[in-house]
């Protein structure tokens, strides 16, 4: 992606007005049926609207808690699994197949089975997401630890520290950025998981659920604008995240050259 | 038929090139030396097309060139990003010639006989990370005779092989090209493969580089890398050249070489 | 013979996985959890007792997985020659990928699972929806990759395109795409797997046949086995898609492998 600077962003902005302004007057203009497909200028209006709608409100705040929480389960598994992979080589080696095994299956295919073993439709929904969110934080997690110089480590052992401290002090600290990397991934993969669960599924509540109920009611404008402020959020998070770590990772951006 | 007329070039404040006059007959071999960061290489990519000069002209059979002149070829020095590593030898050789509007059987025959000549026929359908740096550099050698321009650039071209094969390729040069009556402009840091291989060793300074010496090269050929260096013109040259290219005041006219000092 | 058994030894966590699982799945005797055995025998009795004419493949596989399949690859293709157009436009054309950057950054961001819903209201049922779908969620790879690849191409290659005049469309077809073509790959292969998972969603969300179909039609006929079976399914789908593409790539970009290897 380009450099972001005054001119590139203003460039940016241009476009995006430019684009806009063609999509409302091609829609004013007829050139489609704006009862079925709506203007831009009005479904621009209700994704501001839903903010302040309390019905949507309920809905995002329970996909908002799912995704949470799921990022959370998916941190609390993946990170310890990933140091002891990367840290124990025969596991990784013995692990490896399994992963390669489960990796491909698409997290979506698991819902209908997952439907009928959760009673509580957030946790089947967690572990839908966590099933997908968990393979990119394993993965960097694992090549973060191997990527950690190995003379910090003997350093460290040769002053007679043990296993636990070597992991905590070292490996850990040095794994970090990519374990950063894995988690940023994780939680966009989780976005989309959670919202994919809720429509698949159904509930009660969620902005997977309000797309599903606007959609029998035929209103476009109020699915498209959820579905926008969605986008929006998963490009919140990600700025959030890609900021976050390079406050805290500066260092490893200098020894690494930036590769993201 | 090229004549470079106060061709300057900056990049920013940095000046690279100062006000340089060449001028280049019909068949030539002149040989471009100078200490590293005197602007050969900006030089040439200014002949070649590759940038825009900030002053001057590069004239070309009196016209003045704009882009890539068309009967114009370039060796450059690092083939691994000269060659296509998704292509044959062959492929390589061949691809210019789709521009002459040949077909696909003829600028397979064209491209053989260019890697015959290289010494290369039998590994026309090699790919350039299956050979060598100096077969590599044979099949850029082999593009440019394919290619049939009237000017060839050599932009450092045996400044990535060993000894042996620079020798190898610096006679194979001489030989090809003199048997094509191309024009040439080689452009070289080393002192003693520029009188070797030059009818001509136009010397340049520290940057901003400006021609500081023009020698003809008058030795018997046909040249050898072992009797040609033995033979005390040689010899005497190499000094004289060595001597301009380190910035020292040349030893004027003692044995009849022409030294121009501007 | 040592390569054979050092294969054997790497997997040996399959079987013992496999193993332990019937064990246990037999002890414990949920409905919801069949042991592997069941699974395997009511996959091959759905998809793989066909006559060795339509490679062992059942009509009833035929019918589930053509569909599917067809729409996958299509959608698939689709994505893939959009993107690398596209991504050819946006690496060389100077100014463009600024102009349209956050209009794509915003797109690429909205999950491709919510616009079934949106195209079902504009398409209706069908395959036009999922063909959207997938084109519109697996296109960003590839459209990436394929930006930064034009972009990355040496300048020593151009240089030489220019010095000896190719056309422009030569540099495009002879140069560029070559150059960028590890990249371009490496785009679509992560495309193929997305695919896979929107193919999923699409059939599960608005469909009447497919492989998504068919595995909600066995959840809601409380199949709970022949839910296992078409989850596997998915996966052996999802390697073995991951492996063709492997041998194509080996075999499309062997000189880039080799040349790596030789530097």
């Amino acid at each position: 992606m380009p450099k972001v600077n005054g001119a590139s962003l203003l460039r940016g902005l241009i476009g995006t007005a430019g684009l806009l302004a063609v999509l409302e007057a091609a829609g004013r203009l007829g050139a489609w049926d704006t009862e079925r497909l709506p203007l831009v200028s009005t479904v621009l209006l209700r994704a501001g609207e839903l903010l302040t709608d309390p019905e949507f409100l309920v809905s995002a705040r329970s996909s908002l808690t799912t995704w949470a929480l799921a990022l959370l389960v998916t941190i609390a598994i993946a990170v310890p699994a990933g140091l002891l992979l990367g840290m124990v080589k025969p596991a990784e080696m013995a692990v490896r197949p399994l992963i390669e095994f489960l990796r491909p299956i698409p997290s979506v295919a698991l819902i209908p089975l997952v439907i009928l073993l959760y009673s509580e439709t957030t946790h089947m929904r967690i572990t839908v997401a966590v099933y997908a969110a968990l393979w990119p934080v394993l993965i960097n997690t694992i090549y973060g630890v191997r990527d950690v110089d190995p003379l910090a480590k003997e350093t460290l052992r040769s002053f007679g520290f043990g296993p636990g401290s070597v992991a905590y002090r070292v490996v850990l600290p040095g794994a970090a950025p990519f374990i950063a990397t894995g988690i940023r991934l994780a939680a966009s993969v989780a976005i989309v998981l959670v919202v994919t669960s809720e429509l698949i599924a159904g509930g009660i509540e969620g902005v997977g659920v309000y797309i599903t109920i606007a959609q029998s009611g035929n209103r476009l404008d109020l699915m498209i604008g959820a579905t926008i402020l969605v986008g929006l959020f998963g490009i919140l998070v990600n700025a959030l995240l890609v900021a976050g770590e390079n406050r805290l990772f500066r260092w490893h951006r200098a020894r690494a050259g930036a590769a993201t | 038929m090229l004549e470079l007329v106060d061709l300057s070039h900056t990049y920013g404040s940095y000046r690279a090139i100062d006000r340089v006059n060449l001028k280049v007959a019909q068949g030539e071999v002149v040989c471009i030396v100078g200490p590293s960061g005197c602007g050969k290489s900006t030089l040439l990519r200014s002949i070649a097309g590759l940038i825009k000069p900030t002053g001057g002209t590069v004239l070309l059979d009196g016209k003045p060139v704009a882009g890539s002149p068309e009967n114009l070829a370039v060796v450059f020095q690092d083939y691994s990003r000269s060659l296509y590593p998704w292509m044959s030898a062959l492929a390589n050789v061949g691809l210019p010639l789709r521009r002459r509007g040949l077909d696909k059987k003829r600028r397979d025959a064209a491209a053989m006989a260019a890697l015959e000549q290289v010494g290369l026929a039998g590994a026309a359908a090699k790919y350039p990370w299956e050979m060598s740096g100096g077969m590599q550099q044979r099949v850029s050698i082999a593009r440019a005779l394919a290619y049939q321009p009237k000017l060839l650039l050599m932009d450092e071209p045996f400044g990535s092989v060993d000894a042996q094969t620079r020798e190898e390729l610096e006679d194979l040069t001489l030989r090809v090209c003199a048997h094509h009556g191309m024009t040439i402009l080689l452009i070289t840091h080393d002192v003693d493969e520029s009188v070797y291989v030059g009818d001509r060793v136009v010397v340049l300074s520290k940057a901003p580089g400006t021609v500081v010496g023009d020698l003809p090269v008058q030795l018997p050929g046909p040249r050898d890398q072992i009797h040609t260096r033995e033979l005390e013109a040689f010899v005497r040259l190499r000094a004289e050249v060595g001597r301009l290219v380190r910035g020292m005041t040349p030893h004027r006219n003692t044995h009849g070489f022409g030294v121009e000092t501007r | 013979m040592r390569r054979a058994t050092s294969g054997v030894l790497r997997f040996w966590i399959v079987p013992v996985t496999l193993v332990l699982w019937e064990l246990l799945t037999r002890v414990t005797e949920s409905p919801y959890f069949p042991p592997p055995s069941r699974i395997a025998t009511q996959f091959y009795d759905m998809w793989l007792s066909g006559p060795a004419s339509q490679l062992l493949l059942t009509e009833s596989a035929l019918d589930t997985f053509g569909p599917s399949l067809g729409r996958l690859l299509a959608g698939w293709t689709i994505a893939g020659v959009l993107g690398i157009a596209l991504g050819v436009a946006l690496g060389r054309i100077r100014g463009l990928a600024e102009y349209t950057d956050p209009v794509l950054q915003f797109l690429r961001a909205l999950p491709p699972p919510l616009l079934v819903p949106i195209f079902f209201v504009l398409f209706k049922i069908g395959t036009p929806t999922q063909l959207a779908v997938i084109v519109f969620g697996v296109i960003w790879p590839v459209l990436v990759n394929t930006t930064d690849g034009v972009r990355a191409v040496d300048k020593g290659f151009l240089e030489t395109a220019r010095v000896f005049q190719f056309s422009r469309y030569d540099i495009l077809r002879r140069v560029i795409l070559p150059s960028a073509m590890p990249k371009i790959f490496a785009g679509l292969r992560l495309s193929l797997s997305l695919a896979l998972i929107l193919m999923v969603v699409s059939e599960l969300v608005g469909s009447n046949s497919g492989i998504g179909y068919s595995l909600l039609y066995a959840q809601q006929s409380y199949d709970y086995t022949g839910v296992w079976a078409h989850i596997v399914l998915l996966g052996v789908l999802g390697l073995l898609f991951n492996a063709l593409f492997l041998v194509a790539e080996g075999r499309v970009l062997s000189w880039h492998a080799n040349a790596r290897r030789n530097v």
